[in-house]
């Protein structure tokens, strides 16, 4: 497909305003990249078009009438209302765990990952290398291999079915902390950090102060990989909770799916609760997605 | 929320001791040089607390109840449990069960097809938002990136209602054409919870490789010009292999991704009598777990999957790294 490429611009300019000067010879060019595109897009969003169509329906219509066109009757606002309202407004419960699992827990984790990062990279002390080797032994170790030990051991401590069995995994990213490290090597200039010093600023301090400072790019990026990865995270919680109330939306939503081929009206509920919990990401996605590229490729396998 | 910290930070100063003892009657400066020795330990400690926690002690447990065997005596084990060493009877029983061996190899087809279907659609697309011809270039990153924020559940939710007959706009377009593909099947649903894994993950690649493609110096495109290369000969011997670390890192988080689908099995389950509670490895690991309560076992699968997913990992690096020398 890369042959299509022909005959365009001839320096793949990274400014976009460079096709402003291209002549007209190049515009078949230009449709013909655009067209795929746009088709592409058309794949991606296709799911999320459709979901807005479904919850706009009654159980009826959804049934009734094709999926990618809206049916005559407009129910949103009452299938928005039932979502919200069902079982004790359950799905703003979900919701709010969700934001808490992910939205703290991403905090806390970036906070003490960044702390770990800027030790590794800026104090010599003898097992530092034995340490960031173990941890980094941690980022390749899948995430659901430790899950079902995780919840055994916190069964002991009693820790199972309780916000902590989510939230106390969700504090720790490993690839932040290599992430931190490698960032905090290449920006954080040790004069600064002798002058704090001389200024008989303590070292915890001067982390707060300087250091933290000078790692907030690196931060956004770590931030937003804890994010999704915990709002994401379904095996974990599905391991650790029976109790309803303390779900993630994940969790809360698929138990819905459950109940549709005994009781359709779920199928509303469900395609409802979809919509609501796609939205708030897919502004998140849109509004972030430029912070996205920092430290990306700097923590790869050269 | 503090819990974690203060409560960590005993054993990041305890932990600090020992080193710096004997540092402090060497210098005068002894209060300052041991502020400085105790500091790394300090910052350190919070995160190594929970990772020993959450790591080190899980995959510690986990290691040592593979090997172990568990018997309860008494009808209903009311007469004590016992726990002995069992070697690799565990590992054993694990690889004797036909289904769990199968769906590795599931996973392995699934990987074959699908890892290099998304890498491939991923790079493409990278090229082609880089590429000057693009246009509206910010739009449709951010489209493609979209999928990435839903969760893999909601994904397959959202996705099972284009699957399921009935409800799916596809089947009904396809109905206008005489076809009435079933996405469901033994066959096929396979390729239809690649589809899902696809879908999620393909713009979050195309992130990483543009991130790569925009790393590459303007000097090489103004040299490329200079020689007249077309667009397509600079995106083959210029821009291919200069991006090929993002491609190698984000194949080998496909990899290790692809060992660990659950989610989307599991919740299309609910929809597909086609997928089995043994359909992928970690569903296996899972149903024996809290199905058949039978924790040891599920332990020695939890380890082979991990072990797996490395020696997957390190053959495509060694791969890798072998052509290209």
């Amino acid at each position: 497909m890369t042959a299509q490429l022909t005959g365009s611009s001839p320096k793949p300019a990274v400014k976009p305003t460079a096709k402003s000067k291209a002549p007209g010879r190049k515009k078949g060019t230009s449709i013909l990249v655009t067209g795929i595109l746009v088709v592409a897009a058309l794949y991606f969003l296709a799911p999320v078009y459709w979901v807005v169509v479904a919850s706009t329906k009654s159980t009826a219509d959804l049934f009734a009438t094709n999926g990618f066109a809206f049916a005559e009757t407009f129910n949103l606002w009452h299938n928005l209302s039932q979502v919200l309202s069902y079982d004790g407004g359950i799905f703003v419960r979900w919701f709010l765990n969700s934001v808490l699992y992910a939205g703290v827990g991403a905090l806390l984790a970036t906070y003490i990952a960044a702390a770990g990062g800027y030790a590794l990279a800026k104090y010599k002390f003898r097992g530092a290398n034995l340490v960031f080797g173990i941890i980094l032994g941690g980022v390749l170790v899948p995430g659901t291999a430790t899950a079902l030990p995780l919840f055994l051991l916190f069964s002991q401590m009693g820790l199972a079915n309780t916000y902590w069995s989510v939230l106390l995994p969700s504090l720790v990213s490993p690839f932040g902390l290599f992430l931190c490290r490698i960032y905090a090597q290449a920006t954080v200039d040790p004069a600064l950090l002798e002058a704090a010093r001389l200024d008989g600023a303590g070292e915890i301090r001067i982390f707060h102060t300087v250091g933290l400072r000078v790692l907030t790019p690196a931060l956004v990026t770590v931030f937003l990989f804890q994010l999704v990865g915990v709002w994401n995270n379904y095996f974990l919680p599905l391991v650790m909770l029976s109790d309803t109330k303390l779900y993630p939306i994940t969790l809360g939503l698929n138990n819905w799916l459950s109940q549709v081929n005994r009781l359709p009206e779920f199928y509303q509920l469900t395609t409802g609760g979809v919509l609501l919990s796609i939205i708030p990401l897919a502004i998140a996605m849109v509004v972030l997605q430029r912070f996205w590229r920092g430290g990306l490729t700097e923590g790869s396998v050269k | 929320m503090t819990t974690p910290p203060t409560r960590t930070d005993p054993a990041g100063a305890a932990a600090a001791r020992p080193g710096r003892t004997p540092n402090t009657g060497q210098r005068g400066s002894g209060r300052r040089t041991s502020a400085v020795e105790r500091a790394p330990w300090l910052l350190l400690a919070p995160f190594l607390a929970l990772f020993i926690l959450t790591f080190i002690l899980p995959i510690l447990a986990a290691l040592l109840s593979s090997f172990t065997k568990v018997t309860r005596s008494g009808l209903f084990g009311e007469a004590g449990i016992t726990s002995k060493f069992a070697g690799f009877s565990n590992y054993a029983q694990a690889l004797a069960d036909g289904n769990f061996v199968a769906s590795m190899g599931r996973m392995l087809l699934f990987g074959v097809v699908q890892v290099p279907v998304m890498i491939i659609m991923a790079t493409i697309l990278a090229l082609l938002l880089e590429s000057a011809s693009a246009r509206w270039p910010a739009f449709f990153r951010a489209a493609y990136f979209l999928p990435y924020g839903v969760p893999g559940v909601i994904a397959t939710i959202l996705w099972s209602f284009m699957y399921v007959p009935g409800l799916s706009p596809l089947i009904d377009i396809a109905g206008w054409f005489g076809l009435s593909p079933d996405f469901l099947g033994p066959s096929t649903v396979l390729w239809s919870i690649a589809n899902i894994v696809t879908w999620s993950y393909t713009g979050y690649n195309m992130l990483i490789i543009i991130a790569q493609l925009k790393a590459i110096p303007a000097e090489v495109y103004e040299a490329a010009k200079m020689d007249g290369a077309s667009p397509v000969k600079v995106a083959l011997a210029i821009q291919l292999p200069l991006i090929k670390p993002a491609l190698v890192l984000t194949t080998i988080f496909s990899i290790i991704g692809t060992l660990q689908l659950f989610a989307e099995p599991q919740v299309l389950k609910t929809v597909s009598p086609a997928i089995d509670s043994q359909y992928t490895p970690n569903l296996s690991a899972y149903t024996t777990a809290f199905a058949y309560n039978d924790y040891n076992v599920a332990a020695a699968q939890a380890v082979l999957i991990a072990l797996v997913a490395f020696a997957l990992s390190f053959a495509f690096l060694a791969f890798t790294n072998r052509k290209s020398s």
